[in-house]
Protein backbone atom coordinates (compact mmCIF):
# COMPACT_ATOMS: atom_id res chain seq x y z
CA UNK A 1 0.00 0.00 0.00
CA UNK A 2 1.45 3.23 -0.94
CA UNK A 3 2.08 5.71 2.05
CA UNK A 4 0.77 8.89 0.08
CA UNK A 5 -2.71 7.60 -0.69
CA UNK A 6 -3.20 6.23 2.65
CA UNK A 7 -2.63 9.72 4.60
CA UNK A 8 -4.78 12.06 1.86
CA UNK A 9 -7.36 8.95 2.18
CA UNK A 10 -7.63 8.96 6.23
CA UNK A 11 -7.54 13.36 6.07
CA UNK A 12 -10.52 13.22 3.84
CA UNK A 13 -12.14 10.72 6.00
CA UNK A 14 -11.80 12.74 9.19
CA UNK A 15 -13.21 15.60 7.50
CA UNK A 16 -16.02 13.63 6.22
CA UNK A 17 -16.85 12.27 9.48
CA UNK A 18 -16.67 15.75 11.38
CA UNK A 19 -19.38 17.36 8.33
CA UNK A 20 -21.46 13.92 9.04
CA UNK A 21 -21.43 14.61 12.82
CA UNK A 22 -22.37 18.52 12.51
CA UNK A 23 -25.59 17.32 10.93
CA UNK A 24 -25.70 14.82 13.06
CA UNK A 25 -25.73 17.32 15.71
CA UNK A 26 -28.08 19.55 14.44
CA UNK A 27 -31.31 19.15 16.14
CA UNK A 28 -29.50 19.57 19.48
CA UNK A 29 -29.58 23.62 18.83
CA UNK A 30 -33.08 23.59 17.57
CA UNK A 31 -36.16 24.97 19.58
CA UNK A 32 -39.15 22.90 18.85
CA UNK A 33 -42.33 24.29 17.13
CA UNK A 34 -45.05 24.75 18.76
CA UNK A 35 -46.96 24.59 15.77
CA UNK A 36 -47.63 20.46 15.38
CA UNK A 37 -46.79 17.47 18.07
CA UNK A 38 -43.35 16.25 16.99
CA UNK A 39 -44.13 12.56 18.57
CA UNK A 40 -47.41 12.68 16.22
CA UNK A 41 -45.79 14.03 13.33
CA UNK A 42 -42.59 11.80 13.84
CA UNK A 43 -45.13 8.67 14.14
CA UNK A 44 -47.09 10.32 10.53
CA UNK A 45 -43.26 10.17 8.96
CA UNK A 46 -43.81 6.95 9.49
CA UNK A 47 -47.18 6.29 8.06
CA UNK A 48 -45.98 8.10 4.62
CA UNK A 49 -43.64 5.80 4.36
CA UNK A 50 -45.84 2.69 5.42
CA UNK A 51 -48.12 3.77 2.61
CA UNK A 52 -45.37 4.53 0.19
CA UNK A 53 -46.66 7.94 -0.26
CA UNK A 54 -43.18 8.50 -1.68
CA UNK A 55 -43.15 7.05 -4.62
CA UNK A 56 -45.74 9.30 -6.20
CA UNK A 57 -45.18 12.92 -4.17
CA UNK A 58 -42.75 14.98 -3.45
CA UNK A 59 -41.53 17.33 -0.18
CA UNK A 60 -39.49 19.83 -1.35
CA UNK A 61 -39.47 18.35 -4.85
CA UNK A 62 -38.05 15.18 -3.85
CA UNK A 63 -39.66 11.98 -4.28
CA UNK A 64 -42.11 11.13 -6.60
CA UNK A 65 -43.20 12.60 -10.01
CA UNK A 66 -46.65 11.41 -10.39
CA UNK A 67 -48.14 13.14 -8.29
CA UNK A 68 -47.92 16.90 -6.92
CA UNK A 69 -45.46 18.00 -4.38
CA UNK A 70 -46.83 17.98 -0.90
CA UNK A 71 -44.81 19.81 1.62
CA UNK A 72 -47.62 22.95 1.65
CA UNK A 73 -50.71 21.15 0.94
CA UNK A 74 -52.54 21.72 3.75
CA UNK A 75 -51.87 25.78 4.03
CA UNK A 76 -53.71 25.78 0.26
CA UNK A 77 -57.40 26.94 0.43
CA UNK A 78 -59.94 23.39 0.95
CA UNK A 79 -56.46 21.43 1.17
CA UNK A 80 -57.15 20.34 5.40
CA UNK A 81 -57.74 17.40 7.32
CA UNK A 82 -60.92 17.10 5.56
CA UNK A 83 -59.30 17.38 2.23
CA UNK A 84 -56.49 14.48 3.16
CA UNK A 85 -58.95 11.98 4.39
CA UNK A 86 -61.45 12.41 1.21
CA UNK A 87 -58.34 11.88 -1.42
CA UNK A 88 -57.36 8.93 1.31
CA UNK A 89 -60.72 7.54 1.13
CA UNK A 90 -61.98 7.82 -2.22
CA UNK A 91 -58.47 7.75 -4.19
CA UNK A 92 -58.19 9.99 -7.57
CA UNK A 93 -57.21 9.21 -11.31
CA UNK A 94 -53.87 7.33 -10.80
CA UNK A 95 -54.40 6.95 -7.33
CA UNK A 96 -55.77 3.99 -5.35
CA UNK A 97 -58.00 3.67 -2.51
CA UNK A 98 -55.76 3.55 0.94
CA UNK A 99 -57.39 2.34 4.03
CA UNK A 100 -55.79 4.30 6.76
CA UNK A 101 -56.78 3.99 10.67
CA UNK A 102 -58.35 7.41 12.25
CA UNK A 103 -54.71 7.43 14.48
CA UNK A 104 -52.75 7.08 10.93
CA UNK A 105 -54.92 9.79 9.55
CA UNK A 106 -54.14 12.21 12.10
CA UNK A 107 -50.45 11.01 12.49
CA UNK A 108 -49.96 12.08 8.96
CA UNK A 109 -51.86 15.05 9.40
CA UNK A 110 -49.50 16.43 11.96
CA UNK A 111 -46.38 15.27 9.51
CA UNK A 112 -47.75 17.32 6.90
CA UNK A 113 -48.33 20.11 9.28
CA UNK A 114 -44.64 20.21 10.21
CA UNK A 115 -43.71 19.74 6.31
CA UNK A 116 -45.34 22.92 6.04
CA UNK A 117 -44.47 24.80 9.21
CA UNK A 118 -40.51 24.07 7.81
CA UNK A 119 -40.76 26.05 4.93
CA UNK A 120 -41.91 26.93 1.26
CA UNK A 121 -41.46 24.19 -1.42
CA UNK A 122 -42.84 26.66 -4.10
CA UNK A 123 -39.81 27.69 -6.60
CA UNK A 124 -41.64 31.04 -7.33
CA UNK A 125 -40.82 31.60 -3.53
CA UNK A 126 -37.54 31.73 -4.10
CA UNK A 127 -34.34 33.24 -5.57
CA UNK A 128 -30.87 33.08 -6.39
CA UNK A 129 -29.12 35.63 -4.40
CA UNK A 130 -25.39 37.56 -5.56
CA UNK A 131 -23.65 34.74 -4.41
CA UNK A 132 -25.23 32.31 -6.57
CA UNK A 133 -27.08 30.31 -4.14
CA UNK A 134 -30.66 29.73 -3.86
CA UNK A 135 -32.67 31.39 -0.91
CA UNK A 136 -35.99 32.42 0.17
CA UNK A 137 -37.35 35.04 -1.53
CA UNK A 138 -38.44 37.98 1.25
CA UNK A 139 -40.13 40.34 -1.10
CA UNK B 1 -32.13 -8.40 -11.87
CA UNK B 2 -31.53 -6.55 -14.51
CA UNK B 3 -34.67 -8.06 -16.58
CA UNK B 4 -36.74 -7.86 -13.80
CA UNK B 5 -36.07 -4.00 -13.28
CA UNK B 6 -36.48 -3.27 -16.85
CA UNK B 7 -39.75 -5.05 -17.09
CA UNK B 8 -41.10 -3.01 -13.96
CA UNK B 9 -39.97 -0.03 -15.36
CA UNK B 10 -42.27 -0.30 -18.16
CA UNK B 11 -45.40 -1.04 -16.30
CA UNK B 12 -44.52 2.03 -14.07
CA UNK B 13 -44.28 4.11 -17.29
CA UNK B 14 -47.49 2.80 -18.50
CA UNK B 15 -49.05 4.13 -15.50
CA UNK B 16 -48.32 8.22 -16.98
CA UNK B 17 -50.43 7.70 -20.29
CA UNK B 18 -52.83 5.18 -18.77
CA UNK B 19 -53.67 5.73 -15.68
CA UNK B 20 -55.81 3.23 -14.55
CA UNK B 21 -53.29 0.03 -15.71
CA UNK B 22 -53.09 -1.70 -13.06
CA UNK B 23 -54.12 0.47 -10.46
CA UNK B 24 -56.87 -1.66 -8.42
CA UNK B 25 -54.05 -4.63 -8.36
CA UNK B 26 -51.01 -3.46 -7.89
CA UNK B 27 -50.81 0.38 -8.22
CA UNK B 28 -47.69 2.78 -9.22
CA UNK B 29 -46.99 3.04 -5.59
CA UNK B 30 -45.64 -0.95 -5.76
CA UNK B 31 -44.89 -0.94 -9.24
CA UNK B 32 -42.13 1.75 -8.38
CA UNK B 33 -40.49 0.07 -5.48
CA UNK B 34 -39.71 -2.86 -7.24
CA UNK B 35 -38.46 -0.96 -10.42
CA UNK B 36 -36.06 0.65 -8.71
CA UNK B 37 -35.37 -2.02 -5.89
CA UNK B 38 -34.20 -4.23 -8.69
CA UNK B 39 -32.20 -1.70 -10.65
CA UNK B 40 -30.02 -0.73 -7.48
CA UNK B 41 -30.11 -4.35 -6.57
CA UNK B 42 -28.38 -5.09 -10.06
CA UNK B 43 -26.12 -2.52 -10.05
CA UNK B 44 -24.85 -3.26 -6.46
CA UNK B 45 -24.89 -7.03 -7.29
CA UNK B 46 -23.52 -6.09 -10.62
CA UNK B 47 -20.52 -3.88 -9.31
CA UNK B 48 -19.52 -6.63 -6.51
CA UNK B 49 -19.75 -9.32 -9.26
CA UNK B 50 -17.21 -6.99 -11.13
CA UNK B 51 -14.76 -6.81 -7.76
CA UNK B 52 -14.89 -10.56 -6.96
CA UNK B 53 -14.63 -11.93 -10.57
CA UNK B 54 -11.90 -8.85 -10.61
CA UNK B 55 -9.73 -9.91 -7.16
CA UNK B 56 -10.21 -13.59 -8.65
CA UNK B 57 -8.27 -12.99 -11.98
CA UNK B 58 -5.98 -10.79 -10.44
CA UNK B 59 -5.67 -12.87 -7.34
CA UNK B 60 -6.67 -16.24 -7.33
CA UNK B 61 -4.12 -17.88 -5.00
CA UNK B 62 -5.96 -15.33 -1.87
CA UNK B 63 -9.33 -15.32 -2.88
CA UNK B 64 -11.88 -17.04 -0.59
CA UNK B 65 -14.71 -18.77 -2.34
CA UNK B 66 -16.70 -19.88 0.84
CA UNK B 67 -16.77 -16.68 2.13
CA UNK B 68 -17.84 -15.01 -1.56
CA UNK B 69 -20.21 -17.93 -1.60
CA UNK B 70 -21.90 -16.84 2.13
CA UNK B 71 -22.00 -13.26 1.21
CA UNK B 72 -24.21 -14.44 -2.02
CA UNK B 73 -26.49 -16.66 0.35
CA UNK B 74 -26.92 -13.38 2.06
CA UNK B 75 -28.38 -11.39 -1.23
CA UNK B 76 -30.49 -13.98 -1.97
CA UNK B 77 -31.86 -13.86 1.08
CA UNK B 78 -32.18 -10.04 0.84
CA UNK B 79 -33.70 -10.49 -2.59
CA UNK B 80 -36.20 -12.87 -1.55
CA UNK B 81 -37.23 -10.65 1.52
CA UNK B 82 -37.68 -7.58 -0.34
CA UNK B 83 -39.38 -8.99 -3.55
CA UNK B 84 -41.96 -10.95 -0.45
CA UNK B 85 -42.61 -7.45 1.43
CA UNK B 86 -43.22 -5.37 -1.79
CA UNK B 87 -45.72 -8.69 -2.93
CA UNK B 88 -47.58 -7.94 0.60
CA UNK B 89 -47.43 -4.17 0.35
CA UNK B 90 -45.18 -4.17 3.42
CA UNK B 91 -43.68 -0.96 3.44
CA UNK B 92 -41.92 1.07 5.64
CA UNK B 93 -38.46 2.07 4.33
CA UNK B 94 -37.67 5.35 2.42
CA UNK B 95 -37.08 6.06 -0.91
CA UNK B 96 -35.51 3.76 -3.15
CA UNK B 97 -35.16 1.44 -0.55
CA UNK B 98 -39.07 0.89 0.53
CA UNK B 99 -39.17 -2.33 1.83
CA UNK B 100 -39.79 -3.03 5.35
CA UNK B 101 -36.19 -2.55 6.99
CA UNK B 102 -35.69 -5.48 8.45
CA UNK B 103 -34.60 -6.96 4.97
CA UNK B 104 -31.68 -4.51 5.26
CA UNK B 105 -29.83 -6.80 7.62
CA UNK B 106 -29.35 -9.37 5.39
CA UNK B 107 -27.27 -6.27 2.79
CA UNK B 108 -25.77 -4.69 6.24
CA UNK B 109 -24.34 -7.87 6.92
CA UNK B 110 -23.47 -9.37 3.42
CA UNK B 111 -21.03 -5.78 2.92
CA UNK B 112 -19.31 -6.55 6.40
CA UNK B 113 -18.48 -9.88 5.18
CA UNK B 114 -17.61 -8.07 1.50
CA UNK B 115 -15.23 -5.60 4.03
CA UNK B 116 -13.95 -8.67 5.26
CA UNK B 117 -13.26 -10.77 2.51
CA UNK B 118 -12.26 -7.84 0.31
CA UNK B 119 -9.49 -6.81 3.29
CA UNK B 120 -8.00 -10.17 3.85
CA UNK B 121 -6.97 -10.22 0.04
CA UNK B 122 -6.24 -6.50 -0.32
CA UNK B 123 -4.01 -6.34 2.89
CA UNK B 124 -1.44 -8.94 1.13
CA UNK B 125 -0.80 -6.63 -1.44
CA UNK B 126 1.73 -4.27 -2.09
CA UNK B 127 1.46 -0.85 -3.71
CA UNK B 128 -2.03 -0.61 -4.73
CA UNK B 129 -3.25 -0.25 -8.37
CA UNK B 130 -5.67 2.80 -8.47
CA UNK B 131 -8.61 0.10 -8.86
CA UNK B 132 -7.82 -1.17 -5.57
CA UNK B 133 -8.57 1.81 -3.59
CA UNK B 134 -11.70 2.57 -5.37
CA UNK B 135 -13.06 -0.56 -4.55
CA UNK B 136 -12.10 -0.43 -1.17
CA UNK B 137 -13.74 3.23 -0.99
CA UNK B 138 -16.88 2.02 -2.69
CA UNK B 139 -17.34 -0.92 0.26
CA UNK B 140 -16.05 1.11 3.03
CA UNK B 141 -18.47 3.75 2.03
CA UNK B 142 -21.60 1.74 0.98
CA UNK B 143 -21.37 0.34 4.32
CA UNK B 144 -21.08 3.81 6.15
CA UNK B 145 -24.11 5.80 3.90
CA UNK B 146 -26.11 2.17 4.16
CA UNK B 147 -26.29 2.49 8.42
CA UNK B 148 -26.78 5.99 8.22
CA UNK B 149 -29.71 5.41 5.74
CA UNK B 150 -31.42 3.68 9.01
CA UNK B 151 -30.69 6.36 11.10
CA UNK B 152 -34.46 7.53 10.77
CA UNK B 153 -35.14 4.36 12.80
CA UNK B 154 -34.07 6.58 15.81
CA UNK B 155 -36.92 9.15 16.69
CA UNK B 156 -33.72 12.09 17.20
CA UNK B 157 -33.39 12.15 14.00
CA UNK B 158 -36.72 11.38 12.74
CA UNK B 159 -38.31 14.56 15.26
CA UNK B 160 -36.67 16.88 12.96
CA UNK B 161 -37.90 16.93 9.33
CA UNK B 162 -35.16 18.88 7.67
CA UNK B 163 -32.03 17.56 9.55
CA UNK B 164 -33.70 13.80 8.49
CA UNK B 165 -34.44 14.94 4.63
CA UNK B 166 -30.69 16.78 4.90
CA UNK B 167 -29.13 12.96 5.91
CA UNK B 168 -31.65 11.28 3.58
CA UNK B 169 -29.86 13.19 1.11
CA UNK B 170 -26.76 12.84 2.28
CA UNK B 171 -27.16 8.95 1.87
CA UNK B 172 -28.20 9.12 -1.28
CA UNK B 173 -25.55 10.74 -2.83
CA UNK B 174 -23.06 8.80 -0.93
CA UNK B 175 -24.93 5.98 -1.98
CA UNK B 176 -24.32 6.45 -5.73
CA UNK B 177 -20.72 7.70 -5.35
CA UNK B 178 -20.14 4.52 -3.21
CA UNK B 179 -21.23 2.44 -6.04
CA UNK B 180 -19.53 4.59 -8.67
CA UNK B 181 -15.87 4.01 -7.20
CA UNK B 182 -16.83 0.40 -7.36
CA UNK B 183 -17.50 0.66 -11.10
CA UNK B 184 -15.00 2.75 -12.12
CA UNK B 185 -12.38 0.68 -10.29
CA UNK B 186 -13.90 -2.54 -12.78
CA UNK B 187 -13.21 0.41 -15.90
CA UNK B 188 -10.15 0.75 -15.20
CA UNK B 189 -9.45 -3.12 -14.40
CA UNK B 190 -11.21 -3.68 -17.48
CA UNK B 191 -9.14 -1.02 -19.63
CA UNK B 192 -6.31 -2.61 -17.70
CA UNK B 193 -6.47 -5.64 -19.34
CA UNK B 194 -7.58 -4.31 -22.89
CA UNK B 195 -4.85 -1.92 -23.50
CA UNK B 196 -2.43 -4.29 -22.00
CA UNK B 197 -1.00 -2.27 -19.75
CA UNK B 198 -0.67 -2.75 -16.08
CA UNK B 199 0.44 0.98 -15.11
CA UNK B 200 -2.63 3.29 -16.16
CA UNK B 201 -3.39 2.13 -12.36
CA UNK B 202 -0.86 3.43 -11.07
CA UNK B 203 0.45 6.49 -12.66
CA UNK B 204 -0.38 10.31 -10.50
CA UNK B 205 -3.14 11.18 -12.68
CA UNK B 206 -4.93 8.27 -11.87
CA UNK B 207 -4.74 8.53 -8.33
CA UNK B 208 -5.44 12.34 -8.48
CA UNK B 209 -9.00 11.54 -10.58
CA UNK B 210 -9.57 8.94 -7.92
CA UNK B 211 -9.36 11.80 -5.04
CA UNK B 212 -10.82 14.11 -6.56
CA UNK B 213 -13.84 11.49 -7.10
CA UNK B 214 -13.51 10.68 -3.47
CA UNK B 215 -14.03 14.47 -2.43
CA UNK B 216 -17.23 14.79 -4.86
CA UNK B 217 -18.52 11.56 -2.84
CA UNK B 218 -17.91 12.66 0.29
CA UNK B 219 -19.21 16.75 0.21
CA UNK B 220 -20.84 17.24 -3.12
CA UNK B 221 -24.27 15.97 -2.26
CA UNK B 222 -25.73 19.33 -1.08
CA UNK B 223 -26.07 20.01 -4.72
CA UNK B 224 -29.43 17.93 -4.09
CA UNK B 225 -30.99 19.82 -1.61
CA UNK B 226 -30.42 23.64 -2.50
CA UNK B 227 -34.20 23.99 -2.35
CA UNK B 228 -34.78 22.51 1.31
CA UNK B 229 -34.37 25.25 4.31
CA UNK B 230 -31.37 23.78 5.58
CA UNK B 231 -27.93 25.03 6.97
CA UNK B 232 -26.15 27.84 4.25
CA UNK B 233 -22.63 26.21 4.69
CA UNK B 234 -24.33 22.68 3.24
CA UNK B 235 -25.11 24.29 0.39
CA UNK B 236 -22.51 26.00 -0.19
CA UNK B 237 -19.96 23.34 0.08
CA UNK B 238 -22.16 21.04 -2.18
CA UNK B 239 -22.00 24.03 -4.72
CA UNK B 240 -18.32 24.88 -4.19
CA UNK B 241 -17.54 20.86 -4.39
CA UNK B 242 -19.78 20.27 -7.09
CA UNK B 243 -17.97 22.49 -9.29
CA UNK B 244 -14.70 20.96 -9.24
CA UNK B 245 -16.21 18.21 -11.37
CA UNK B 246 -15.42 20.39 -14.17
CA UNK B 247 -11.89 19.16 -14.10
CA UNK B 248 -13.41 15.90 -15.10
CA UNK B 249 -15.23 17.35 -17.69
CA UNK B 250 -12.61 18.96 -19.07
CA UNK B 251 -10.01 15.96 -18.96
CA UNK B 252 -12.85 13.68 -20.93
CA UNK B 253 -12.74 16.43 -23.74
CA UNK B 254 -9.13 16.23 -23.43
CA UNK B 255 -8.98 13.20 -23.68
CA UNK B 256 -11.05 12.52 -26.85
CA UNK B 257 -8.11 13.14 -29.15
CA UNK B 258 -6.02 10.47 -28.32
CA UNK B 259 -8.79 7.82 -27.57
CA UNK B 260 -9.76 8.21 -30.96
CA UNK B 261 -6.97 6.06 -32.53
CA UNK B 262 -7.70 3.77 -29.63
CA UNK B 263 -11.52 3.71 -31.07
CA UNK B 264 -10.47 2.87 -34.46
CA UNK B 265 -8.09 -0.17 -33.35
CA UNK B 266 -10.58 -1.58 -31.13
CA UNK B 267 -13.79 -0.75 -32.35
CA UNK B 268 -14.56 -4.18 -33.50
CA UNK B 269 -14.19 -5.54 -29.85
CA UNK B 270 -17.41 -5.77 -28.02
CA UNK B 271 -16.50 -5.27 -24.51
CA UNK B 272 -14.17 -1.74 -25.44
CA UNK B 273 -17.52 -0.76 -27.44
CA UNK B 274 -19.67 -0.64 -23.94
CA UNK B 275 -16.63 1.08 -21.94
CA UNK B 276 -16.39 3.66 -25.12
CA UNK B 277 -20.88 3.94 -24.73
CA UNK B 278 -20.03 4.45 -21.14
CA UNK B 279 -17.50 7.10 -21.70
CA UNK B 280 -19.98 8.93 -23.78
CA UNK B 281 -22.59 8.75 -20.96
CA UNK B 282 -20.26 10.20 -18.31
CA UNK B 283 -19.29 13.07 -20.95
CA UNK B 284 -23.26 13.46 -21.11
CA UNK B 285 -24.21 12.90 -17.55
CA UNK B 286 -21.67 14.94 -15.99
CA UNK B 287 -22.28 17.89 -18.23
CA UNK B 288 -25.59 17.77 -17.12
CA UNK B 289 -24.53 16.92 -13.45
CA UNK B 290 -22.52 19.95 -13.08
CA UNK B 291 -25.21 22.38 -14.81
CA UNK B 292 -27.82 20.69 -12.45
CA UNK B 293 -25.57 21.80 -9.52
CA UNK B 294 -25.28 25.60 -10.22
CA UNK B 295 -28.14 26.75 -8.09
CA UNK B 296 -29.55 29.69 -10.82
CA UNK B 297 -30.24 26.64 -13.10
CA UNK B 298 -31.24 24.20 -10.50
CA UNK B 299 -34.19 26.18 -9.55
CA UNK B 300 -35.61 25.34 -12.87
CA UNK B 301 -34.85 21.54 -12.97
CA UNK B 302 -35.29 20.97 -9.58
CA UNK B 303 -38.06 18.02 -8.95
CA UNK B 304 -38.53 17.68 -12.68
CA UNK B 305 -37.88 14.50 -14.79
CA UNK B 306 -34.64 16.18 -15.71
CA UNK B 307 -33.53 14.76 -12.32
CA UNK B 308 -35.08 11.10 -14.00
CA UNK B 309 -33.45 11.76 -16.79
CA UNK B 310 -30.23 12.00 -14.91
CA UNK B 311 -30.87 8.87 -13.03
CA UNK B 312 -31.91 6.55 -15.73
CA UNK B 313 -28.84 8.33 -18.14
CA UNK B 314 -26.00 7.16 -15.37
CA UNK B 315 -27.62 3.69 -13.75
CA UNK B 316 -28.28 2.49 -17.56
CA UNK B 317 -25.48 4.87 -19.79
CA UNK B 318 -22.27 4.58 -17.10
CA UNK B 319 -23.04 1.96 -14.56
CA UNK B 320 -25.33 -0.83 -17.16
CA UNK B 321 -22.37 -0.50 -19.67
CA UNK B 322 -19.78 -0.68 -17.62
CA UNK B 323 -21.05 -4.46 -15.87
CA UNK B 324 -21.76 -5.48 -19.67
CA UNK B 325 -18.45 -4.71 -20.52
CA UNK B 326 -17.08 -6.62 -17.83
CA UNK B 327 -19.44 -9.61 -18.48
CA UNK B 328 -18.46 -9.26 -22.08
CA UNK B 329 -14.77 -9.20 -21.17
CA UNK B 330 -14.45 -12.20 -18.72
CA UNK B 331 -17.69 -14.14 -18.81
CA UNK B 332 -19.04 -14.62 -22.61
CA UNK B 333 -17.33 -17.64 -24.79
CA UNK B 334 -16.64 -15.57 -28.74
CA UNK B 335 -17.90 -18.46 -30.28
CA UNK B 336 -21.66 -17.99 -32.43
CA UNK B 337 -21.24 -16.56 -35.85
CA UNK B 338 -25.19 -15.19 -34.98
CA UNK B 339 -24.10 -13.12 -32.30
CA UNK B 340 -21.15 -11.05 -33.91
CA UNK B 341 -23.66 -10.63 -36.64
CA UNK B 342 -26.78 -9.35 -34.40
CA UNK B 343 -25.10 -7.98 -30.87
CA UNK B 344 -23.51 -4.89 -33.09
CA UNK B 345 -27.61 -4.21 -34.52
CA UNK B 346 -28.70 -4.10 -30.71
CA UNK B 347 -25.75 -2.38 -29.62
CA UNK B 348 -27.12 0.35 -31.39
CA UNK B 349 -30.24 0.13 -30.70
CA UNK B 350 -29.94 0.28 -27.10
CA UNK B 351 -27.95 3.42 -27.72
CA UNK B 352 -30.38 4.92 -29.95
CA UNK B 353 -33.34 4.12 -27.59
CA UNK B 354 -31.24 5.48 -24.66
CA UNK B 355 -30.79 8.73 -26.31
CA UNK B 356 -34.20 8.67 -27.09
CA UNK B 357 -35.23 8.09 -23.68
CA UNK B 358 -33.10 10.98 -22.33
CA UNK B 359 -34.15 13.33 -24.31
CA UNK B 360 -37.99 12.83 -23.86
CA UNK B 361 -37.97 12.99 -20.03
CA UNK B 362 -35.40 15.88 -20.47
CA UNK B 363 -37.97 17.87 -22.63
CA UNK B 364 -40.51 16.89 -20.27
CA UNK B 365 -38.55 17.90 -16.86
CA UNK B 366 -38.09 21.40 -18.37
CA UNK B 367 -41.57 21.70 -19.41
CA UNK B 368 -42.45 21.04 -15.95
CA UNK B 369 -39.97 23.47 -14.16
CA UNK B 370 -41.50 26.28 -16.83
CA UNK B 371 -44.87 25.12 -14.97
CA UNK B 372 -43.25 25.37 -11.37
CA UNK B 373 -42.13 28.82 -12.17
CA UNK B 374 -45.08 29.98 -13.81
CA UNK B 375 -47.66 32.41 -12.54
CA UNK B 376 -50.68 32.02 -12.74
CA UNK B 377 -49.93 28.24 -12.74
CA UNK B 378 -52.26 25.49 -14.54
CA UNK B 379 -53.80 22.84 -12.35
CA UNK B 380 -50.72 20.35 -11.68
CA UNK B 381 -52.82 17.51 -13.90
CA UNK B 382 -53.25 19.64 -16.64
CA UNK B 383 -49.37 19.82 -16.46
CA UNK B 384 -48.91 16.39 -16.75
CA UNK B 385 -51.76 15.82 -19.20
CA UNK B 386 -49.28 18.48 -21.76
CA UNK B 387 -46.79 16.64 -21.28
CA UNK B 388 -48.49 13.20 -22.37
CA UNK B 389 -46.23 13.04 -25.76
CA UNK B 390 -43.10 13.16 -24.15
CA UNK B 391 -44.11 10.64 -22.03
CA UNK B 392 -45.26 8.61 -25.09
CA UNK B 393 -42.42 8.53 -26.55
CA UNK B 394 -40.22 7.91 -22.88
CA UNK B 395 -42.24 4.49 -23.19
CA UNK B 396 -41.53 3.78 -26.87
CA UNK B 397 -37.76 4.17 -26.31
CA UNK B 398 -38.20 2.43 -23.33
CA UNK B 399 -39.59 -1.23 -25.58
CA UNK B 400 -36.56 -0.43 -27.25
CA UNK B 401 -34.20 -0.24 -23.97
CA UNK B 402 -35.90 -3.39 -22.65
CA UNK B 403 -35.41 -5.15 -26.00
CA UNK B 404 -32.00 -4.28 -26.57
CA UNK B 405 -30.77 -5.16 -23.48
CA UNK B 406 -33.44 -8.45 -23.18
CA UNK B 407 -31.08 -9.94 -25.86
CA UNK B 408 -27.71 -9.27 -24.52
CA UNK B 409 -28.94 -10.73 -21.33
CA UNK B 410 -30.02 -13.33 -23.16
CA UNK B 411 -26.29 -13.76 -25.36
CA UNK B 412 -24.52 -13.59 -22.08
CA UNK B 413 -26.62 -15.78 -20.40
CA UNK B 414 -26.42 -18.57 -23.22
CA UNK B 415 -22.98 -18.36 -23.85
CA UNK B 416 -21.67 -17.54 -20.34
CA UNK B 417 -18.10 -19.43 -19.39
CA UNK B 418 -19.71 -19.72 -15.52
CA UNK B 419 -22.36 -22.36 -17.15
CA UNK B 420 -20.00 -24.46 -19.10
Amino acid sequence: MNIKPKYYFILLSLAFIVYSFSIYLKPLHLSPNSNFSITEASEGRLVWQKYNCQSCHQLYNLGGYLGPDLTNVISQPGKGKEFLKAMLNAGSKQMPVFQLSNQEINQLYEFLKSTNASGTADPRELKVNNYGMIERNEN
Amino acid sequence: MLACALIFGLLSSFIYVFPHFLKEQIGFHTLRPFHVSYALLWIILGATGCVYCGLNIRFQKLFNQRAAMLQWLLWLIAFVGITYSYLIKDFGGREYWEFNPKWALPIALAWILFLFNFFSIALKIKNWPVYLWMWMTGILFFLFAFTENYLWLFPYFREHFITDMTIQWKVNGSLVGAWNQLLYGTAFFVMDRISGTKDTGKSKLAFAMYFLGLFNLMFNWGHHIYTLPTSTYIKYVGYAVSMTEWVFFIKIIYNWRSSLSDVKKHYHYFPYRFIMASDFWVFVNMGQAILMSIPALNIYTHGTHVTVAHAMGTTIGINTMIILAFCFEYLYEYKTKLSSRVLPIFFWILQGSLLLFYMSLNIAGLKKGQWQLSDPQIPFSMMMQSLQPYFILFIVAGVGILIALSIFIFVLLKNSKVFR
